[in-house]
């Protein structure tokens, strides 16, 4: 595996291999988005209980499981640049980051917006609520600390250390509504075996759940290669790359 | 289809504010950060051309100095001569 994996270390190879996988990528993520999200706005079931509130669901879990999701990529990348100093993991812990911002802030947005109607409050101090707050000022501290230094090499350090102490954060996020007793709802999806949820609502999360992890999969390439580029701006490859572009634009 | 009409669909049973703020928030905050992922690659793209150009440029300079050099003390050979 070591060696089919070798030349992805070279940052030429990664940026031409994500450049390939884009389209690819864009193209499934539009494909089961608009599905999975049209299903879920007309065609699925309203809940018993909640009415069509509940629809909100279908943003609200995928963007907060991604948001955790995508803290945990990072945090492989950082253990992985701290540990080997491998250059691109760096540049991908940098580009996963204002991408888990943004689904974080969704997931509390999201919430906030279906606990008013439901629980009658915008936002309550529950620990549920607390932790994914806190996973936010993780990833701005992440963002800043990547931003903060001219010399990548010592910003992706102290981001990797900040995010790997954050780390401790996921599973209190994970497992606030066994552990305190809370005002948010406990899991219905990830209950193995036995989903508590009829499979015409089920159908359109599974989509929505792999639509929202595809896009994330877009925006993380897009940035990545950003990412590649603005890391490697001496190189001779990116120098001709940039004036091969230069040149089809004009 | 769980709508009988297109303005049932957009009130979504009395919560129509909360869903479409929920569907908008997460639209526009994803839009905006595609758009400026894209933003950034020309951005990029632009700054290393300019940086190109300038040591070009720089470069450039330097052979036109040692040249000169060259051709006045070439001159000043002539003149001695």
């Amino acid at each position: 595996m070591w060696k089919w994996l070798h030349p992805y270390a070279n940052p030429e190879v990664t940026y031409h291999f994500t450049s390939k996988l884009l389209p690819w990528l864009s193209a499934l993520a539009a494909i089961f988005l608009s599905i999975g999200l049209v299903w879920a706005l007309l065609f699925a079931p309203a809940d018993y209980q909640q009415g069509h509130s509940f629809r909100i669901f279908y943003i609200h879990v995928p963007a907060a499981s991604l948001s955790m999701g995508i803290y945990f990529g990072m945090a492989i990348a950082a253990f992985c640049s701290l540990v080997w100093q491998f250059k691109l993991a760096d540049a991908s812990a940098a580009a996963l980051a204002p991408i888990g911002a943004v689904f974080t802030a969704i997931a509390l947005i999201t919430g906030a917006a279906w606990g008013k109607p439901m629980w009658g409050t915008w936002w309550i101090w529950d620990a549920r609520l607390t932790s994914e707050l806190i996973l936010l000022f993780l990833y701005l501290g992440v963002i800043a600390l990547h931003s903060a230094f001219e010399d990548k090499n010592l910003a992706g350090k102290a981001a990797g250390i900040l995010t790997l102490v954050g780390v401790i954060n996921i599973p209190i996020i994970k497992y606030s509504v066994d552990w305190w007793n809370t005002l948010h709802q406990g899991s219905t999806v990830s209950k193995l075996g036995k989903p508590s949820m009829s499979l015409d609502m089920l159908w359109p999360f599974i989509i929505c759940f792999i639509g929202f992890s595809l896009l994330v999969g877009v925006i993380a390439c897009l940035r990545f290669r950003n990412e590649i580029l603005a890391r490697n701006s001496i190189r001779p490859w990116v120098r001709e790359l940039v004036s091969q572009k230069l040149n089809n634009d004009h | 289809m769980q709508f009988s009409s297109f303005s049932d669909f957009i009130n979504m049973g009395g919560y129509g504010f909360y869903v479409w703020l929920s569907f908008g928030a997460a639209t526009l905050l994803l839009t905006m950060l595609i758009m400026s992922s894209r933003a950034d690659h020309t951005k990029i793209i632009d700054q290393i051309a300019q940086r190109k150009n300038r040591e070009d440029k720089l470069r450039q300079a330097r052979k036109n100095k040692q040249q000169q050099a060259a051709i006045q003390s070439a001159d000043l050979k002539e003149v001695n001569r």
